[in-house]
């Protein structure tokens, strides 16, 4: 322990720098010292107390005795004196305990790490950071041909730690991957937790999601070309960019099994089965159902409550009102589709 | 030394050339090529046209390439026969031992896995978009997903799919009907907190309903689906659908929070 008071390096940042590390965002330290954040986390952590210290570099509270006993041991070594015996087995004691658990609190930080992790990329800060990490394509492309290379996110697909490792999220097909190097394979899902992929498309709704991971890498940082300047003028449709709802899916996007240039028939055993996966209507429109209801239920046009943002849509805002009977908040119509960064 | 061999082109002992191009770093998505095959001139029909210094790379790939001549024109030549090869590959490989061969490569997963999480690291084929040589690299084909992936490695993203054709993955399954492995309809949904998102959820329904009649589509035809889950019955999932109506409920309020997702700053 008494190495990392001399190392620059914080334990936060040793550990992100990791191989096989390099999905994770740094947690800044005022959101690890809010206990709020933390709730929870003392049951789900062997040894918590140590763990969150080791994280936060801070020295053990019983540091002083620490030093006093190694410094005793150099002396013990030669001087074997009676009195001194019964000290020395304590303080032996406590070393060996120490040196045991050292490694236990280690991967218990790596746990508490992993956790806290899994909360703060939801937070404004963490999104935020993981969202500079995606600008510079740190989590890879979709290896998904038709995708051509978009940028993924790291998702779980469990909350729970010691389930599923890390995988690899695709906005552009909505599906999940395995990362292609073996060393992401030892880092835990729930590390990164169901929610994030989901909550970045909607916090940055206006990332162009079809840009290609290595014209990124390429032009370096351009963060301000591939955000829009507001996405109030873009179309919406259930609360995305319609741009952004699955522009890797489709036709012309989809495979298509052919036998010397004749498409294999459905009908056959071996024809296909799966298009339904990669498919998505030909015109999205289609998947707006509020303005498909509120085309087949004519009724009142008084619905000015959101009438800047289906100002391009008109029959929209007669549509949302009907379905507040339905048992939805009068809030989700605010909600629905306002996330802004 | 190769010249040593020159004389013994009946034996099967000859195989110096192909053995070495098979075993040599990031041609392992290649099988080896009979010599029966390469030797008869009806498999090459039209390749003449297509390969530079056509005879010398064919004398090469047969082992019987014995032509003084400086490294440069060698290497030329050796580039020529690495295309020759492949492109007769392309056909040997839906040939009735050519489709054995891969299937043990299959078999053995040379080809890799599929990345897709829900196909359980299901093998891969590879496959080429083009039947052209020098449009489109080898890609790798899942029969699974039913989907086409970029191979992991870049060694292999640099081979030419024309290599391996744009049928080869298809007819392997029609030769060998009982390895077509089951559909499943898993899949990732997108959630916040445990909510499914508007906008995929919309999808996602749109594309179970595409599904669904499908299904319904074959067993009107009797025709088996392939799916795991055959036996359920198609309006067994109209429940289901209902689920997701009531979730859609919850969803609104989901997203309310989602709205909000920052109590910490």
């Amino acid at each position: 322990m008494s190495s990392s008071s001399g190392t620059p390096e914080s334990w936060i940042s040793s550990f992100c720098s990791l191989l096989g590390h390099e999905y994770f965002a740094e947690i800044s330290e005022d959101f690890i010292e809010d206990d709020f954040n933390l709730t929870g986390l003392q049951t789900q952590v062997a040894m918590y107390k140590e763990a969150l210290e080791m994280i936060l570099d801070v020295e053990p509270e019983d540091d002083e005795d620490e030093d006093e006993d190694e410094e005793e041991e150099e002396g013990d070594e030669s001087i074997e004196g009676e009195e001194r015996t019964t000290r020395r087995a304590a303080s032996e004691r406590r070393h060996t305990r120490m040196a045991s658990d050292l490694s236990i609190i280690e991967s218990s930080a790596e746990m508490l790490y992993g956790l806290i992790h899994q909360r703060f990329i939801c937070s404004r800060a963490g999104i935020q950071q993981m969202s500079e990490k995606y600008e510079l394509g740190h989590f890879g492309v979709c290896p998904r041909t038709f995708c051509e290379g978009v940028r993924t996110l790291p998702v779980g697909l469990s909350d729970v730690p010691g389930e599923d490792t890390v995988k690899l999220f695709c906005p552009s097909c909505l599906d999940v991957y395995v990362p292609p190097n073996s060393r992401f394979q030892t880092v835990d899902g729930a590390f990164f937790g169901r929610t994030f992929g989901a909550l970045f498309l909607l916090t940055f709704p206006d990332y162009d999601i079809s840009k290609k991971g290595a014209d990124t890498l390429s032009h370096g940082r351009g963060a301000a070309a591939s955000m829009a300047s507001d996405g109030e003028d873009k179309e919406k449709i259930n609360g995305m960019n319609v741009q952004n709802l699955a522009p890797g899916l489709g036709r012309g996007k989809m495979y298509e099994p052919k036998i010397y240039g004749f498409k294999v028939s459905e009908r056959a055993r071996s024809g296909p089965r799966m298009a339904w996966l990669r498919n998505r209507p030909l015109d999205i429109r289609e998947l707006d159902e509020a303005v498909l209801f509120g085309a087949t239920e004519e009724s009142d046009d008084d619905g000015g409550v959101n009438g800047v943002r289906t100002q391009p849509r008109p029959t929209v805002a007669g549509s949302r009102r009907i379905r507040r009977p339905n048992g939805g908040s009068p809030m989700s119509i605010e909600a629905n589709g306002e996330f802004e960064a | 030394m190769m010249d040593d061999f020159n004389s013994e082109t009946d034996s099967d002992y000859t195989s110096y050339w192909r053995d070495w191009f098979i075993s040599s770093r990031g041609n392992e998505y290649f099988c080896e090529i009979d010599e029966d095959y390469l030797t008869d001139r009806f498999n090459l029909t039209g390749l003449n046209t297509e390969v530079q210094y056509y005879q010398y790379a064919l004398d090469l790939v047969t082992d019987v390439f014995d032509l003084d001549c400086d490294d440069e024109m060698r290497e030329t030549i050796e580039k020529s026969a690495r295309h020759l090869y492949g492109l007769v590959h392309a056909r040997y490989i839906v040939t009735t031992r050519g489709l054995a061969k891969m299937l043990e490569k299959y078999k053995k997963a040379d080809f890799g896995k599929c990345p897709r999480v829900m196909c359980k690291s299901h093998p891969l084929l590879p496959m080429g978009q083009s039947d052209n040589p020098n449009v489109k690299a080898v890609k790798l084909y899942c029969a699974r997903c039913e989907d086409i992936y970029n191979p992991k490695s870049s060694r292999h993203s640099a081979i030419d799919g024309a290599y391996f054709g744009t049928s080869f993955h298809n007819i392997i399954f029609q030769v060998y009907p009982a390895l077509i492995p089951a559909k499943s309809a898993e899949r990732y949904q997108p959630r916040i907190y445990g909510f499914k998102v508007h906008a995929p959820a919309t999808l996602i329904r749109w594309q179970h309903a595409e599904r669904d009649e499908m299904r319904k589509r074959l067993r009107k035809l009797e025709i088996e689906s392939g799916f795991k889950d055959e036996d359920d019955d198609v309006d067994a999932e109209d429940s289901e659908e209902e689920e997701e109506e009531v979730d859609m409920e919850a969803l609104e309020n989901g997203e309310m929070e989602v709205g909000d997702p920052n109590h910490q700053a």
